[in-house]
């Protein structure tokens, strides 16, 4: 049975998992308390809000695009989510799908530039981000705004529930539903079938332009999914709050063996890659390293692994 | 040179071009719009602003003609301002032995950027990025909090004018002429093009991929170097900024696609990087003189922003087979 399990998912992931055990040993060595399950959950806590986050970008990433779009989607999204809430009983109720409703928008707006306009996806999100952050600023008038999260947004962002975090099961909601997407649907087959060679897809008859928009959108709405859930946290929506996302997000993706080109990996690769990214920025500052010791580590680290398992093959021909 | 001879230079260079209009009407308008009479002032202040940023566009270019990207570029250059801050300061030869270091550390930040694309065989964009993190963490070694001390007689010869135009502004050409030129017409440019076109087919016809690649990303660390020592000479201190480095690594990709640079590798130059800085610059210019409110500042920037790199869909209209769009 385990072995089955085992033998299912990619050699890059188990590795990555092995790295995890590898930060947990020497995180309890410093300090017993880093594997105490109280401390763990917390840790499990933080990872949901990456973890959602990197969700949709992972399929952004599967179709060989990137979304540079995200740390201002994110920002959007908690923005409008605490702005609606001001407006009585019903902004509070339709605070999150008005948040989830703005990353779609933005979702889809990337999608279509990348898909129909084949702007490149780099840039087309770069200036979709200056965009973003233009819009925001003007909203807020440069400040953070004094708007607040509504108890709702608290609820799943910071209480418990059977002492579990509740974030913990919106990761895990959400990470089911894709994860059963990628791997039961047409659509997530048309995932990878793009990212390997959109012109073959095509050419089978995939609608490749409503795919990609489709990832896009997806990732937009996990994106600002995220904002709300962050918002929800700390209690309020505050300027450049998505800006410490992005290249964790990047580096937890490809760290759980998707490839950067497109077309190859696994979504469980992404739980073990977010997992891995949290554990050992809480591994350096359990360290009480410095910040310029902490970056350092972190990149040799990222570097490190990547030659481990992370290796593209040579070019002959 | 004959009539079908011109028609090609120009077909070649359509995106430099392209942008070079875009530049010209928008500097014209600022000129012309300026409260202040046009003064070399005036001009060196623009040229200062501007150069920083075609620097670092440059030395983005060459990874991206190789088909690769350097998401370190901005912390290179983070890392260098603030090495200058510690290192170029003093006697003349402690100022020239500073500059040495601090060029010596740029190339040396590239080198590795090479070896782990070439010999590490990492997807450059996410090796770079994680090298960027660690250059960054060195530039926060160097200079926990901002402040230093650059030499006072050295950014007043580099950042004023030399009969009347700005001596960054002679930099910059300087380094497009003796460096981008030679090293464009060489066996290792000529491989980086190759390179970014067909790396397999470049490789079976002998081109030594994998020295052009590495000579791609130690030139574009050396670049980045220089950026940060005109930034710290500018600024006359230096600053290990997150934000700011990551704003100078997104801004030169953009100045590199609006220079008409493909992000797919093997076509474009330096030259239309640095067309495509200056353009990226004189927005916020433009926004100036038209007493834009500051708070519309960014949303109308964003907006310059998306339409410029959007010019790039025009390619969509020209195309004659559908599979022509994957590609």
């Amino acid at each position: 049975m385990i072995g089955g399990v085992l033998k299912s998912v990619d050699k890059p992931v188990l590795i990555a998992a092995g790295f995890i055990v590898v930060v947990l040993a020497i995180g309890s060595t410093i300090n017993t308390s880093f594997i105490s399950p109280t401390y763990l959950l917390q840790q499990l806590q933080v990872a949901s809000f990456l973890g959602i986050i990197s969700s949709g970008m992972m399929l952004v990433i599967l179709l060989g695009q990137i979304d540079l779009s995200l740390p201002w989607t994110v920002t959007t999204g908690a923005m409008m989510a605490t702005a609606v809430a001001q407006f009585g009983p019903w902004g509070v109720a339709l605070a999150i799908p008005v948040g989830l409703l703005c990353g779609l928008v933005v979702g889809i707006v990337n999608g279509l530039g990348y898909a129909y306009l084949r702007v490149p996806s780099m840039i087309f999100t770069l200036g979709m981000n200056a965009l973003l952050l233009g819009l925001m600023v003007l909203y807020s008038g440069g400040f953070a705004p004094l708007t607040r999260a509504t108890p709702l947004m608290q609820f799943l962002a910071v209480h418990k529930s059977f002492g579990i975090p509740n974030a913990l099961f919106v990761w895990s909601a959400v990470t089911l539903a894709l994860a059963v997407m990628l791997r039961t649907t047409p659509f997530g087959r048309y995932v990878y079938a793009i990212g390997n060679r959109e012109s073959a897809a095509y050419l089978s008859g995939v609608r490749t332009r409503q795919v990609i928009v489709g990832c896009f959108a997806i990732n937009g709405v996990t994106s600002a999914l995220g904002g709300v859930m962050l918002a929800g946290y700390s209690t309020n929506a505050y300027q450049g709050m998505g800006d410490a996302y992005l290249l964790p997000a990047i580096a937890a993706i490809v760290l759980g063996g998707t490839s950067i080109l497109g077309g190859k990996g696994q979504y469980i690769g992404t739980v073990v890659g977010v997992l891995l990214i949290v554990l050992l920025q809480s591994m350096l500052s359990v360290m009480q390293m410095p910040e310029a010791g902490r970056q350092i580590i972190y990149g040799v680290v990222i570097v490190v692994m990547l030659l481990v398992y992370g290796r593209g093959a040579k070019v002959h021909s | 040179m004959t009539r079908r001879d011109v028609r090609l230079l120009l077909a070649r260079n359509r995106g430099p071009l392209l942008a070079l209009g875009v530049f010209a009407v928008m500097f014209g308008v600022f000129l012309h719009e300026h409260p202040r009479q046009i003064s070399v002032n005036l001009l060196t202040t623009a040229s200062n602003k501007a150069v920083v940023l075609a620097l670092v566009a440059m030395a983005q270019t060459l990874p991206v003609l190789t088909r690769g990207l350097d998401l370190s570029v901005g912390s290179i250059m983070t890392m260098s301002a603030c090495a200058s801050s510690v290192l170029v300061n003093g006697s003349p030869s402690h100022v020239a032995f500073g500059i040495v270091l601090v060029l010596f550390g740029g190339l040396a930040a590239g080198t590795i950027n090479g070896a782990i694309v070439v010999f590490g065989r990492i997807q450059p964009i996410i090796a770079t990025l994680a090298t960027g993190a660690v250059y960054f963490g060195i530039a926060l070694l160097l200079r926990p909090s901002p402040g230093g001390d650059v030499s006072e007689g050295l950014s007043n010869a580099l950042t004023y004018a030399v009969f009347g135009v700005p001596s960054t502004f002679l930099l910059l050409i300087a380094v497009l002429l003796l460096v981008w030129l030679p090293f464009r017409h060489s066996v290792l440019g000529r491989g980086c093009y190759a390179a970014g076109s067909a790396e397999g087919a470049a490789y079976m016809s002998g081109v030594r991929v994998g020295r052009s690649k590495m000579a791609a990303y130690m030139l574009a660390g050396l670049l980045s170097a220089t950026a940060g020592l005109l930034l710290s000479l500018v600024a006359l201190s230096g600053e290990a900024s997150a934000p700011q480095s990551g704003a100078y690594t997104l801004n030169s990709i953009a100045s590199v696609v609006i220079g008409g640079t493909s992000l797919f590798g093997g076509s474009g130059g330096m030259a239309g990087s640095v067309i495509g800085a200056f353009v990226l610059r004189t927005i916020g210019d433009l926004l100036f003189v038209f007493d834009a409110p500051p708070l519309w500042q960014p949303l109308f920037e964003g907006i310059i922003l998306l339409g410029a790199v959007s010019l790039g869909a025009a390619r969509v209209l020209r195309i004659k087979n559908r599979l022509e769009l994957f590609t």
